[in-house]
């Protein structure tokens, strides 16, 4: 299909051409052709570690080509910072947040750019003025002064995407924009991605959430490995279609049950509560209960208090109450190494902050929980270690040419694999799995997936917290609904998606914007 | 063709292969230089009796360099370590000097073995009290242990009013008087104090490379939180470095006080600078998770022979400081430089392949 019919509506803003990105460990970028047209939606997807952020972090101007062209307006250009390429107009906003915690929104929103009264000192009303306008053409209820990190992950996401916007960006790249946000939240995007067109931004939306990508594109682009393999209008695309450039064989399949008996109740809590800092309960007398061999799927929506009800679990909550019993017996424990020593083991959903040890080898951090298998008294023996590391890397597929390689060359989905591996290497008897499916590519999706049937028919719990109502629904055997910190609906594995969605909205809709502001 | 596109690709690869190795074992070739230099520069430097009397130098620097090296690597730092070095060395003179009066005109004495105990245990004592003051009620450890810095010291001069304990020969009547032997003794031709740091540097090697713990304590300071979630008891760990620290200020507290046959309160002044100083040299990171033992001993070498090779050239006092910190500081510069070649190095490799 030949693009030229569009170009009197949609003007190609930016294009690439040939460009090639090597990094150490990979080749991100073979010979890729792109365009961004001007007052549309530029949709650029692909499997992870398929080069899409790396493609976004050239425009942006944070890495450089190791080979090719990039013109902008009909010009040659090369970004040699990020602030060259915000001096072009080009905005972005990143999968990793880059915001500071322990500043207030204002300030964050104009990091580096803070207007200045004489020259000298910020103008603090000028910083929150501005802000609070951003913040209600974003239809959002937080103040300039609250401090970042009091925001929920979905949140703070609008305040990346207010920063971008603050900087009058003529293209505007958003890199899984929607990955932490609530449903409600997903839409305010979307109308201020439709205002945004029409002021002729042109914008690029990467995601892996295709339904969306088809609800608010106008132009596709696929990538694989690197490459380009797929390029045109929106018109006529389908999800088939997208999977098919994406991941060519291979194809989604998470439904396929292997049908095994559960055994008796392994794990069960028992009127968990979490107090709030500002009064009112993240988890409120919770209770459940999982069999051996049983995949329980905790949906809700963010901030419904699915990962704190998870951290208490494993001890994170000094100040939580109740009482959690594995095989009949109380776990009392106040460490993470004594409930991983009764048989629990936690994935967590920030894999970058939470999951891994960034400067080390992927055999370190696969090995990293288990370290006592491997030692006589003192001593590590590095030979064991080595062989178990190997065998784990196999058996959860991890594409790394060498196990000491540094983890942080890795792809996202290899990372998730080595965080689980990790996981599993402790033999654990309940598997929490928090977001388990975050931020991964359709193929490491259906490995996890498939593994997760696996080791439930190998007899191990599991309770995944996923925000995914197409995943909760296809891979759960029960599925247990969350609203406000409260259990609110629990259903079958054939569950009406209707009922559970009803069930996840919280009871007072219209305080829930207040409550997640605070 | 191919030949030709091979040899061209290899090439570049192999030289900066060499300059990167060269740079990995820079602490080495630092070592190397500066003992070159003095070979030639300083009379009598090349000589046994020259060696062993640095060595005994550079050991009470490194026996402090280890310590801190863990402490370093987990994120942390230890400013008390040269404040307890004087008060161990105080503790060590009183009860060589006195024993422990337990009133009624009786005392305990104790023989040298007992007195090594009780010193070693203080100095863990007190960076018990670091480790807890860290862990427990959440001090930043720059602060704790600049407390500790004061504290110690303050202990130190108030165990004498600021005096010297002198004469600690020791009584034959108690078993005490080999205690001068502790820093002075030869056991095979070689210093005590050599054998023990020998056997303190490849215990603290073991314990880094061979065993959970040293493991967990690169985890903590890598990413504490990923750390906790993985099972890794981040209290407990940092409880160890810091006593671990503590029990390397009591050694080197004990030789200094068996060494002058005295003890002075003000003794290890500024000594945790030059400890911090070989730690980095020899390639840890201020930052955590990143350092080795070996290097830190290399390290400590570096910095001893560069003093006393600048004192046997008559060089001053005044000059021996400003050279030590550009040694310092060129040091940190050039591991910048090394990482960002091996990033170059991987990074063309790979073009390389994918050709």
């Amino acid at each position: 299909m030949s693009p030229a019919h569009s170009d009197a509506a949609h003007p190609i803003g930016l294009s690439i051409r040939r460009a090639v990105k090597v990094y150490p460990g990979t080749v991100a970028l073979k010979n890729v052709d792109f365009d961004i047209r001007m007052g549309a939606v530029n949709v650029l997807v692909g499997e992870n570690g398929a080069g899409k952020s790396t493609l976004m972090k050239v425009i942006a101007g944070v890495e450089s080509l190791t080979e090719g062209e990039i013109t902008l307006d009909g010009r040659k250009v090369a970004f040699r910072s990020k602030d060259d390429a915000v001096a072009n107009g080009i905005g972005i906003v990143f999968q990793e947040l880059n915001l500071f915690p322990d500043m207030t929104v204002g300030e964050n929103v104009f990091i580096a750019r803070e207007p200045l009264r004489f020259g000298i000192s910020i103008d603090q009303r000028a910083v929150t003025e501005r802000t609070r306008a951003l913040m209600q053409r974003l239809e959002q209820d937080i103040d300039p002064d609250t401090p970042l990190g009091l925001l929920r992950i979905g949140q703070q996401q609008i305040v990346e995407i207010a920063k971008a916007l603050a900087q009058d960006a003529r293209i505007l790249i958003l890199d899984e924009p929607t990955s932490a946000l609530s449903a409600a939240e997903v839409e305010v995007l979307f109308r201020i991605i439709d205002e945004l067109k029409t002021q002729g931004v042109g914008i690029v939306y990467i995601s892996h959430r295709l339904e969306e990508l088809i609800r608010v594109g106008d132009y596709i682009t696929v990538l694989r490995d690197g490459e380009i393999t797929g390029s045109r209008t929106m018109e006529g695309v389908d999800i088939a279609w997208i999977v098919q450039a994406m991941i060519g064989g291979k194809s989604k399949d998470f439904s396929q049950t292997q049908a095994h008996e559960f055994g008796r109740e392994v794990f069960r809590a028992e009127d968990i509560t979490l107090p709030k800092a500002g009064g009112g309960f993240t988890v409120d007398r919770l209770s459940l209960s999982v069999r051996a061999g049983e995949i329980v799927g905790l949906y809700g929506l963010m901030g419904a208090g699915r990962s704190e009800f998870l951290e208490c679990i494993m001890a994170q909550h000094p100040d939580s109450r109740g009482h959690f019993f594995m095989d009949g017996k109380e776990m009392r424990e106040r460490h993470v190494a004594g409930r991983i020593a009764r048989g629990i083991a936690l994935v967590p959903e920030d894999r970058k902050r939470d999951g891994l040890i960034q400067i080390m080898s992927v055999r370190e951090n696969i090995t990293l929980s288990s370290l006592a298998q491997f030692a006589t008294g003192f001593h590590l023996s590095l030979r064991k270690e080595a062989a178990r590391a190997a065998e784990f890397i196999k058996r959860m597929t991890v594409k790394v040419a060498s196990p000491d390689n540094p983890i942080s060359s890795l792809s996202g989905g290899n990372q998730q694999k080595v965080v689980i591996g990790k996981a599993l290497m402790t033999g654990p008897k309940v598997l929490l799995m928090d977001e388990p499916s975050r931020g991964i590519d359709i193929g490491a999706k259906a490995e996890i997936y498939q593994k997760m049937r696996t080791l439930a028919a190998e007899g191990i719990a599991i309770i995944f917290v996923t925000s995914d109502l197409e995943e909760v629904l296809a891979l759960s055997d029960r599925i247990i609904v969350m609203a406000n910190g409260r259990l609110s609906g629990e259903f079958g594995p054939d569950a009406d998606p209707a009922s559970v969605i009803a069930a996840a909205s919280p009871a007072k809709p219209a305080n829930k914007n207040k409550e997640t502001a605070l | 063709m191919t030949s030709i596109t091979e040899r061209a690709a290899v090439r570049p690869r192999s030289k900066h292969d060499w300059l990167l190795l060269l740079l990995k074992a820079r602490t080495l070739v630092a070592l190397l230089l500066v003992l070159a230099f003095f070979s030639f520069a300083a009379p009598n430097f090349l000589s046994t009796a020259n060696a062993i009397l640095i060595s005994k130098h550079v050991a009470i620097n490194a026996f402090l360099a280890i310590g801190l090296t863990f402490v370093i690597i987990t994120g942390g730092i230890d400013l008390s370590v040269g404040s307890v070095v004087g008060l161990t060395g105080m503790i060590a003179g009183w009860l060589v000097l006195n024993g422990i009066d337990i009133g009624f005109g009786w005392s305990i004495q104790f023989n040298t073995l007992e007195i090594a105990a009780i010193v070693c245990l203080a100095g863990i004592l007190v960076g018990g009290i670091n480790g807890i003051l860290i862990t427990r009620f959440n001090v930043a450890p720059f602060i704790a242990t600049l407390g500790m810095l004061y504290v110690a010291r303050g202990a130190a001069l108030l165990f004498s009013e600021g005096r010297t304990f002198p004469n600690l020969n020791g009584n034959p009547d108690y078993g005490s008087d080999s205690f001068p032997l502790i820093g002075t003794g030869n056991f095979l031709g070689l210093p005590v104090m050599i054998w023990m740091l020998i056997a303190v540097t490849l215990g603290a090697a073991c314990i880094a490379n061979r065993t959970p713990l040293g493991r967990h304590i690169y985890a903590t300071g890598g990413n504490e939180r990923g750390a906790a979630l993985s099972g890794v008891r981040v209290a407990r760990v940092k409880m160890f470095v810091y006593m671990f620290s503590g029990l390397m200020a009591a050694i080197v507290g004990l030789i200094i006080a068996s060494q002058l046959r005295a003890a002075h309160p003000a003794t290890g002044e500024f000594f945790e600078l030059n400890a911090i100083a070989a730690a980095v040299l020899g390639g840890t990171s201020m930052s955590g998770g990143r350092g080795r033992i070996i290097g830190t001993i290399i390290g400590a070498f570096v910095i001893g022979i560069l003093s006393d090779g600048l004192v046997m050239m008559g060089v001053s006092s005044f000059w021996q400081m400003v050279v030590k910190g550009l040694v310092i500081i060129a040091a940190v510069v050039i591991d910048q430089a090394q990482s960002r070649l091996q990033a170059r190095v991987a990074l063309a490799q790979e073009v390389t392949q994918s050709r």
